[in-house]
């Protein structure tokens, strides 16, 4: 933190920590130096509490005090730039970074008012209830239909095979998707188009009824057409569920997001309605990010 | 202006002046990789022929048909048709009675011998079966095929000279003069060899037989499968899939790749020592030889295996793991089955080198002569490989050609065991 903060002093020399850069351009309140989250980070009806939450990886602190909130029926996108510590901390949120050797996590992390940290929970339950689609399309090596139906059969929630097909159905329904595959259930799920196979993804995430969906920049292997779909997919799926974005593209978490969050460096810098930070947000960091000064 | 076109066109003479080295070279490498794959080829080429030349004539045999009188007063003095007393009935003069009977004018006990020699000593055994399976042959006469003694089959199959000196010829004049009066009595027939895959091995060429010696090596390898295929792919997916990354678990894998480079008859020696000495378990036993070759196999097997599991995509995991599969359900509904066709191929590599392992079979006592087929995993046995081995150290002409038939049979199961693979491999394979 001391190396960071000097390095923007060596780019502004005249600035001091506690001022604010004196320019006309400048609309925003706290300036570059600025570490602690300034906006709204905690929402009223939150689904999932996130308090001091560290990232370790070896001796790299990639994550750093982060505290936020994931609301219920909300969209939270994620932005900032490369390695900033976005996906780690999605990754958090059902404990994918347990299977990533040398990843330290500490702090708290509530679902429902039940911290998840807890060693004695377990992280099967877990990441059915908090489900994830990942950046690059990973439909299993199996039909269609295997592929959705995976998680309810191992979870058993489906008592016959009426059931299941069912939950498949509906999965997919509500994944988009069904019009397009209803006639080859049986063909390979990576037979389909890379946007296809992200649909199929997140109706694999859906079958198994999460109360929270993460999604690890799910659009950045699609072309626009898909990338559409999907976004419109996130829409309808806020009515059901929660929802974590991480993004690399602002259009993108302007367009689908009810809330967004910046994070620079392994901080959390700003977090806010995504209307308000996109139009006036308060840390000169935000500002410079989603006006393309970096990032 | 001229100025940087110039220096242009230089550079592309240049490069074309240059153009010229590099087809040439290409053309060098290219020649030089036919070369090597045409010498390749040429020695398997070489191979084939000489070992098929060899050995396709064993697969038939040189047999002479007798008609020979089932006297009952040998059979069966008694007249009682009691299945001991036809059992232990010297068939043997039966047919020596019926040569007698064809070359009525050789006498003289030497001649004599000479004579009983053309008709191979498994005679009575055939002429045994026969009337054991049938007593109302008895009294009766019977015409009956036998195998031709080893040195007949070689002079009909053109092995032994006849114009050599007698001294030179394991076939002598009056043989010769015989066995032309048979030929010409339509009684020498070539017909396929069925005792060769039907006996186990035997002193008399004309009766060896690869059953015994495919029968050890098939029950060896089933130990082999059985013990190493199992043990191996828990161990790989276990190291791979859920041991900690730590010190102890890379001197494990430094230790197993050891493992693949250890002299095999070492691993024999092992078997001498710890399976037969201290477990006490039977000498010369595809029991044994399984279990050596189990521990010779495990380690080729693990690191194929590993390979293959480090070869499926992490994101597969991922997303098992993401819906909320265990690490273990993660593993058997999903990085198994991808990784299973590459497991396979390490399995029969591994087996292929069981399968042709002589070595350490030495050591457990599988080179023993042992004439019966074995009938299961405890019973004494030889293998293919060792088989081989002890039919070219033998001195008779025959075995010349046994030696060549085994190894085609041994070519043929490894044949056999890497289509098996080929077939399950691809019933196996899936892209992601």
């Amino acid at each position: 933190m001391e190396a960071q903060a000097s390095r923007f002093m060596a780019e502004n020399p005249e600035q001091t920590p506690a001022r604010r850069r004196p320019t006309e351009a400048d609309a925003a309140t706290y300036d570059r130096e600025h570490r602690g989250t300034v906006g709204e980070l905690r929402s009223e009806v939150p689904r999932m509490r996130c308090t001091r939450v560290n990232v370790h990886y070896g001796d790299k602190h990639a994550i750093r005090d982060v505290s936020l909130d994931v609301g219920k029926n909300e969209v939270l996108a994620m932005i900032g730039p490369s390695g900033c510590g976005k996906s780690t901390f999605l990754r958090c949120l059902n404990r994918m970074n347990d299977t990533v050797v040398g990843c330290r996590v500490s702090g708290e992390i509530l679902l429902d008012g039940k911290d998840i940290m807890a060693s004695d929970v377990d992280v099967v339950p877990l990441r059915a209830r908090v489900g994830m689609v990942f950046q690059k399309p990973n439909p299993f090596p199996k039909s269609i239909f295997e592929n959705v139906a995976f998680g309810p059969r191992i979870h058993g929630l489906a008592q016959s095979h009426a059931e299941l097909e069912e939950i498949v159905v509906s999965s997919l329904q509500k994944a988009n998707l069904w019009d397009e595959v209803k006639d080859r259930l049986a063909h390979p799920g990576t037979g389909l188009s890379g946007g296809q196979q992200q649909r199929l993804c997140i109706a694999r995430a859906i079958a198994i009824q999460p109360e929270v969906i993460l999604m690890d920049e799910p659009c950045s292997a699609l072309d626009p057409i898909s990338t559409a779909k999907i976004e419109q997919l996130i829409d309808e799926l806020r009515r059901n569920f929660s929802i974590c974005i991480v993004t690399h593209s602002m259009q993108q978490a302007a367009r689908v997001s009810q809330r967004t969050a910046y994070f620079h460096l392994g901080d959390l810098i700003e977090v806010g309605d995504t209307d308000r930070i996109f139009v006036k947000p308060q840390h000169q960091l935000t500002e410079d990010y989603i006006t393309g000064r970096f990032g | 202006m001229s100025e940087p076109a110039q220096t242009e066109r230089d550079s592309f003479a240049r490069v074309e002046a240059g153009m010229k080295r590099r087809r040439a070279a290409e053309r060098r490498f290219r020649f030089f990789g036919k070369c090597a794959v045409g010498l390749g080829l040429g020695f398997l080429v070489i191979l084939f022929v000489s070992i098929v030349g060899n050995g396709y004539s064993a697969f038939w045999q040189t047999r002479i048909t007798l008609d020979v009188a089932i006297d009952e007063a040998i059979v069966d003095p008694a007249g009682t048709r009691d299945p001991a007393v036809l059992r232990a009935a010297d068939y043997g003069a039966l047919i020596k009675q019926s040569l007698r009977e064809m070359f009525p004018d050789v006498s003289g006990r030497r001649n004599r011998f000479a004579l009983y020699g053309l008709v191979s000593n498994g005679a009575n055994f055939d002429l045994r079966d026969r009337v054991l399976a049938d007593p109302s042959l008895i009294g009766g006469k019977l015409s009956l095929s036998v195998a031709a003694d080893d040195d007949v089959d070689m002079l009909m199959k053109g092995h032994i000279d006849r114009d050599a000196p007698e001294a030179d010829r394991r076939i002598k004049d009056n043989q010769l003069a015989w066995i032309d009066a048979l030929e010409a009595d339509d009684r020498l027939h070539s017909a396929f060899n069925l005792d060769f895959f039907g006996n186990g091995d035997s002193r008399d060429p004309e009766l060896a037989g690869i059953r015994g010696a495919l029968m050890g090596s098939i029950y060896t390898l089933f130990v082999t499968l059985g013990l190493s295929f199992p043990l191996a792919v828990a161990a790989a997916v276990y190291l791979e899939e859920f041991a900690p990354k730590n010190r102890w678990t890379d001197l494990i894998e430094v230790n197993i790749n050891n493992l693949a480079a250890v002299p095999s008859i070492v691993f024999g020696l092992l078997g001498l020592a710890v399976f037969i000495n201290f477990f006490t378990l039977p000498r010369s036993a595809p029991i044994v030889g399984g279990l050596v070759l189990t521990l010779m196999t495990l380690p080729t097997i693990i690191i194929a295996s590993r390979a293959a599991l480090k070869s499926v995509p992490p994101s597969i995991r991922e997303g098992a793991l993401g819906v909320g599969a265990s690490p273990m359900q993660a593993v058997m509904y999903h990085v198994l089955p991808l990784a299973l066709p590459g497991m396979l191929t390490g399995t029969i590599i591994g087996m292929a080198q069981a399968l042709g392992e002589t070595a350490p079979l030495l050591m457990i006592g599988m080179v023993a002569f042992i004439a019966d087929v074995p009938t299961g995993v405890f019973d004494p046995s030889t293998a293919l490989p060792v088989q081989i081995y002890l039919w070219a150290d033998s001195p008779e002409r025959a075995y010349v050609e046994k030696t060549s038939a085994a190894i085609i049979v041994l070519l043929l199961f490894l044949a056999a065991m890497n289509a098996l693979a080929v077939l399950l491999r691809r019933r196996f394979e899936r892209r992601w």
